[in-house]
């Protein structure tokens, strides 16, 4: 069983600038370019590649592999089933059409457009959260959102999500693995009871999965007091941005800002 | 297993990615989940201390390698959990709006599932409106039918199929507002989730159930359910109107603003099309009211409007009357033991 976060974290400690680069920094910047994603209208292919060069660049300089990004970030193709339906309501120039009986399906070229534009949008926006998340380490990210001025409840909450992620994950997977021991089946013969049978054994591992999170949180609490914790989660390195990351950081966002108007103002 | 399979499961429904939702939308719900989120957080750190941060955090593991946990249904797919309605059974409010605001934000920082854009939206469909179904429904019913067992397992069941119909009714909502067609996305989603939501009733259910009888001091310091003193309380007509009032709302919102919304003129037709589908399954849909809209108004969008809250509100009359009905038979079961 491959240990989850080495999968995760695969390419966090390589170096390269990027990954040198303060979390903030480039937290921003992915914000900054997810949401001038967001804002292009559809069908501005240029803007679109334009966005893809500084991400694969950016990907390509990292040393995460520029395939391997671009495979993993087929992630959300399936919710792009939703998207399908862009193809036949928009009002536009015809350019294929069925009947069904009583319905007729048209495609129309602002139809094409539309789907297509989602279906980039969607798949460059996966790619730079992935190089986000390939550049930083997940501690550092927790440290930008504070700085960033998140709730400290809410960062020591994802905190200690993420330490036990593993843990409660590696838990599930025990229970599965000891399920599937004890579901001996004839072959050809469907294993275990109903459906509502089915459900109800999974529900009692979920109840037995919550009782031992309970617990455990319990001795974290203990161990946490006992290192003298006493209601406050400090940390050091406080350090404020420096003008060039402040600067590097508003010129991203304003070139990103420019694209945008850009692909309006010629689009 | 592997982590792949997890996420492509939990992506057929409910985590939008980027790309998917425009701007305006995806910051309209960012603003209403950093509202919630906020006000979340005030409420924990007046009513919790400090040991509750550990408690969450580890719970947040825990809900998110809950949803691991599986079954499988028919054709290789899987029932699984989402676990909104379990965390504010279990937790509380205010802490469980946390930790699944926290599960759905690690699941699209760590796997992307679900855009960094949407988390937004994403959070607000997973984590505050499940939450807000499980506990606003579910401590209501529970004044009500809860001193019973069975009670308790008939809630259960309710708030987690409600919770995850809320989640694909949102989900459905932004995407209708940033330009995708509801006559598709409203019945599509529905009728998944309708399926998926007994998956989730069952389990929640299940858990619950198994929680009650084995540790029982722990659902009872959480969250005061089980207490016996507050589960004896009547449920005052106050709440009973709030909560009429809030579902008349949302059903009029939603009935107002669906067809507007898509610019799609059959959108609410399909949605009707399909609850009739749902509720008679494959009976000719348009029973009530012919072609979804009022004969009197004529073919323009206010009367698509209009039939469509005539729609919801016979939906609405029909519920509570059942309600109305189950509850009067669980009176007349206590005066009888």
């Amino acid at each position: 069983m491959a240990t989850p976060h080495l999968l995760l974290d695969r390419y966090i400690d390589a170096e390269s600038p990027l990954h040198a680069q303060d979390a903030r920094v480039k937290l921003l910047l992915t914000l900054a370019l997810v949401v001038a994603l967001a804002l292009l209208p559809a069908g501005a292919w240029v803007a679109l590649l334009v966005f893809a060069l500084i991400i694969w660049t950016a990907v390509y300089q990292a040393h995460i592999g520029l395939l391997r990004t671009m495979r993993r970030s087929l992630v959300a193709l399936p919710f792009a089933l939703v998207a399908v339906t862009l193809l036949i309501t928009r009002p536009g120039e015809l350019l294929l059409s069925w009947s069904f009986g009583p319905w007729r399906l048209a495609i129309t070229d602002a139809g094409v457009t539309a789907f297509l534009s989602v279906l980039v949008k969607s798949w460059l926006s996966v790619q730079a959260m992935l190089l986000l998340m390939s550049i930083t380490h997940f501690a550092d990210l927790l440290r930008a959102l504070r700085q960033l001025r998140l709730p400290p409840v809410l960062v020591a909450i994802l905190g200690f999500a993420y330490r036990y992620l593993f843990i409660m994950t590696d838990e599930a997977q025990r229970m599965l693995r000891a399920r599937e021991c004890r579901s001996a089946a004839l072959p050809g013969q469907p294993a275990g009871g109903s459906i509502t049978w089915r459900a109800a054994v999974v529900g009692r591992m979920v109840g037995t999965l919550f009782i031992r999170a309970y617990e455990r949180s319990e001795r974290v609490y203990v161990a946490m007091l006992s290192r003298g914790f006493n209601g406050n989660l400090v940390s050091l390195d406080e350090r404020p941005l420096s003008p060039n990351e402040r600067g590097f950081t508003l010129l991203g966002t304003a070139a990103a800002a420019a694209v945008v108007w850009a692909s309006y103002l010629f689009g | 297993m592997n982590w792949q399979n997890i996420a492509d499961g939990l992506v057929l429904g409910l985590h939008i990615p980027d790309g998917f939702l425009s701007a305006p939308v995806a910051l309209i719900w960012w603003v209403l989940t950093i509202g919630a989120l906020a006000l979340a957080v005030q409420r924990v750190g007046v009513e919790l201390n400090e040991r509750q941060v550990p408690l969450m955090g580890v719970m947040a593991a825990f809900i998110f390698a809950g949803q691991m946990l599986n079954f499988p249904v028919l054709g290789g797919t899987s029932g699984h959990l989402l676990g909104g309605a379990l965390a504010a059974l279990l937790l509380g409010p205010w802490a469980g709006v946390l930790v699944m605001s926290a599960v759905v934000t690690l699941q699209a920082l760590l796997f992307q599932d679900g855009g960094l854009l949407a988390i937004g939206a994403n959070v607000f469909n997973m984590g505050v409106a499940t939450v807000a179904i499980g506990y606003l429904l579910g401590m209501p019913l529970l004044r009500t039918f809860g001193g019973k067992r069975w009670g308790l397992m008939l809630i259960g069941f309710i708030t987690a199929w409600l919770s995850v119909m809320a989640a694909a009714l949102l989900t459905s909502l932004q995407l209708v507002f940033s330009g995708l067609s509801a006559t598709v996305v409203f019945p599509a989603m529905i009728f998944v989730h309708a399926f998926i939501g007994i998956g989730e009733g069952l389990i929640t259910v299940a858990a619950l159930a198994f929680v009650v009888s084995t540790r029982p001091d722990l659902v009872s310091s959480l969250a005061g359910f089980l207490n016996k003193e507050a589960l004896q309380q009547p449920v005052d007509k106050r709440t009973i109107g709030l909560v009429t009032f809030v579902g008349l709302g949302f059903a009029a919102l939603a009935a107002l603003l669906s067809p507007l919304a898509s610019g799609d003129p059959d959108g609410l037709e399909r949605v009707a099309e399909n609850q009739g589908f749902l509720e008679r399954a494959m009976d000719a849909p348009y029973t009530i009211i012919p072609d979804y809209t009022v004969p009197f108004l004529g073919e323009t969008p206010l009367s698509t409007i209009a039939a469509g809250m005539i729609g919801l509100l016979i939906l609405f009359a029909l519920m509570y009357g059942l309600a109305l009905v189950l509850r009067g038979r669980s009176s007349d079961s206590r005066t009888r033991s």
